[in-house]
């Protein structure tokens, strides 16, 4: 059996007096796209989070295809990683946020070579064509030269992911990918990432996109105050619930 | 009242009765300034030459009115060359000053950023100390450096010493000048750097790092370049206020542009005039500052607004065709 993409064994963290996460575990496989839905505050963004060490959990284990990625390992001590260590680790793990988080004062095409150029010391004419290349394959050719305060919200986003594929990583984290666009904009968005899931890219999504989630989830993880309270394929789970909770939330959002 | 359903109403602006008076006086004002700044005075002393008139006879003319503000002495020793050598060493004075000033500034503001206690602590002590003090205080510490350390050792802390320096030799008036003009201005250039950094959104970085970035990285490539936004405008304020600093180097005998007319009018005891060509070439490089500091501001909003700003020329040239635009010309007109 090979290593999976991602496997978390009872994650526990706590922002001061309040614990968040209180024992996630998950299992994500290689090609899977794993959906976390659930009301806001119940930790599924600081999750998410954990996974590429932007946040550090307290407890728990957390491997990315069978690594810790803020910590190495020797007997039974985690040994935090150096900055520069936890950066290339990082770097495997592409990162889509709610907010774009465009490089501001950077084009849409000096954004996406940003990461290659500096991080894999990539030369900036392969840079460049990688980053023509993704940025036709989102559907943006024609918006290379355009500052992100330029662009609409959806545009923004999908150089996001532009720019998170450049890296070429093994696994891509969405946080909330389209809960700052106009409604209208959100369909194209989810369209690349749809494109994406079907060439078997390995992705955890945060996402209140319901549609989204039935439609390419394999699995559908949802989380209340900390815990997974349930968890299974789309269609049983979204569609017969089994607890409580989850069928007064889905009523809430659908 | 009833539409009336005439369409040919005329609007008339208000009239502000106040804002004529004021704008009144305020001409009338500038009117006595500049009559005064070009008013002539009579002399004791007047300036006698010689002349030839109309049939070609030789005579003594002389001006028994002067200029008050002797714009002609003002005029001689504009270009001297002692003037354009003090301007010379003001220039370069405040460029270095700025230069370490920056350096310093920007090492301080990331120190006070790091999570080490010890290294941001010290940077706020840093700041704390040399903007708590008075500048002219620090230069004359630095120029009288010697009487607490008359050498300077490099080696080890505590230890081996590998050779010393006579620090009299070392704090020449010039250094003096640039270690306390520059250790100040760092003081404060780190707090405009701070503030320029914390005014970058956390979703940037958080992007950074996401992409793999190491700190030092996102800070020359992201953070900084973002911050310039926020930095460039208060930093040329520095520099243009420094100009005007490094005329407290004077006092350690440093001939910059204010020594340099100060050493004029002690033997001339033409002191107005002097201070005046001082003055006026310090608003000349004012204003030139000011001009390439409106540039830099427009280059580092690139990406903050959706169109960049027109220089003042683009400016004048789309006025100047809107204008032609109202005005056709004649030429081209058909006849009826």
């Amino acid at each position: 059996m090979t290593t999976p993409m991602i496997e978390a064994r009872g994650v526990r963290k706590s922002f001061g007096n309040v614990e968040v996460l209180r024992g996630i575990s998950m299992t994500v496989q290689h090609g899977e796209v794993a959906c976390l839905i659930g009301p806001s505050g119940s930790g599924k963004s600081t999750f998410l989070r954990c996974i590429n060490h932007l946040e550090s959990h307290d407890a728990g284990e957390l491997l990315v295809d069978g690594e810790f990625v803020g910590y190495r390992r020797k007997g039974n001590t985690l040994y935090e990683l150096n900055e520069r260590d936890v950066s290339r680790r990082r770097s495997e793990i592409g990162m889509v946020f709610q907010r774009f988080n465009l490089f501001a004062h950077l084009t849409a095409l000096e954004n996406v070579t940003l990461g290659p150029r500096y991080v894999h010391h990539l030369d900036d004419e392969l840079a460049v064509d990688k980053a023509r290349h993704l940025l036709r394959r989102v559907g943006l050719a024609d918006k290379e030269s355009a500052y992100p305060s330029q662009l609409s919200g959806g545009q923004q986003q999908r150089v996001a992911i532009a720019r998170a594929l450049a890296m070429e990583p093994k696994i891509m984290l969405f946080d909330e990918p389209t809960s700052a666009l106009d409604p209208e904009l959100v369909g194209e968005v989810l369209d690349v990432m749809k494109s994406l899931a079907d060439e078997g890219m390995t992705m955890v999504v945060v996402t209140h996109e319901m549609g989204f989630a039935r439609e390419v989830a394999d699995t559908v993880y949802f989380l209340d105050e900390g815990n997974i309270a349930e968890s299974g394929p789309p269609n049983e789970l979204l569609g017969s619930p089994s607890t409580e909770r989850l069928t007064q939330f889905l009523a809430k959002v659908l | 009242m009833k539409p009336s359903g005439d369409s040919s109403l005329v609007v008339v602006p208000v009239r502000y009765v106040g804002r004529y008076v004021a704008g009144g006086a305020a001409i009338i004002a500038l009117a006595m300034i500049v009559h005064t700044l070009f008013s002539k005075i009579p002399t004791d002393t007047p300036q006698c030459h010689n002349a030839f008139d109309a049939a070609g006879h030789r005579h003594r003319e002389c001006a028994w009115l002067v200029w008050r503000f002797s714009w002609d002495i003002v005029a001689r020793y504009f270009t001297s060359s002692l003037i354009l050598q003090g301007l010379a060493m003001t220039l370069l004075l405040t460029s270095l000053t700025m230069l370490v000033g920056v350096t310093i500034g920007v090492i301080v503001a990331v120190m006070r950023q790091s999570p080490s206690r010890v290294l941001s602590s010290s940077a706020w002590v840093y700041a704390w100390f040399f903007r708590g003090t008075p500048v002219y205080v620090q230069l004359l510490f630095w120029f009288n450096i010697a009487a607490l350390y008359p050498a300077i050792h490099f080696g080890l802390p505590f230890g081996w010493r590998w050779f010393e320096v006579d620090t009299v030799a070392l704090m020449t008036p010039f250094t003096a000048a640039l270690v306390g003009l520059g250790l100040n201005e760092g003081a404060y250039m780190s707090e405009i750097v701070r503030g320029g950094i914390l005014a970058v959104d956390e979703g940037q970085i958080e992007a950074a790092s996401s992409l793999g970035l190491t700190r030092l990285q996102t800070l020359r490539l992201v953070t900084l370049p973002q911050a310039m936004r926020v930095i460039v405008p208060p930093t040329g304020n520095e520099v243009i206020s420094m100009l005007k600093t490094s005329s407290l180097a004077s006092a350690l005998s440093v001939t910059e542009l204010l020594r340099a007319a100060q050493n004029i009018y002690s033997s001339t005891y033409e002191v107005i005039p002097l201070l005046i060509v001082a003055s006026l070439w310090y608003l000349i490089v004012t204003t030139v500052l000011s001009v390439g500091q409106y540039y830099l501001e427009r280059h580092f909003s690139r990406g903050a607004q959706r169109h960049t700003p027109l220089t003042p020329w683009q400016r004048l040239h789309r006025d100047a065709r809107g204008i032609a635009a109202k005005f056709p010309a004649r030429r081209g007109r058909v006849a009826p």
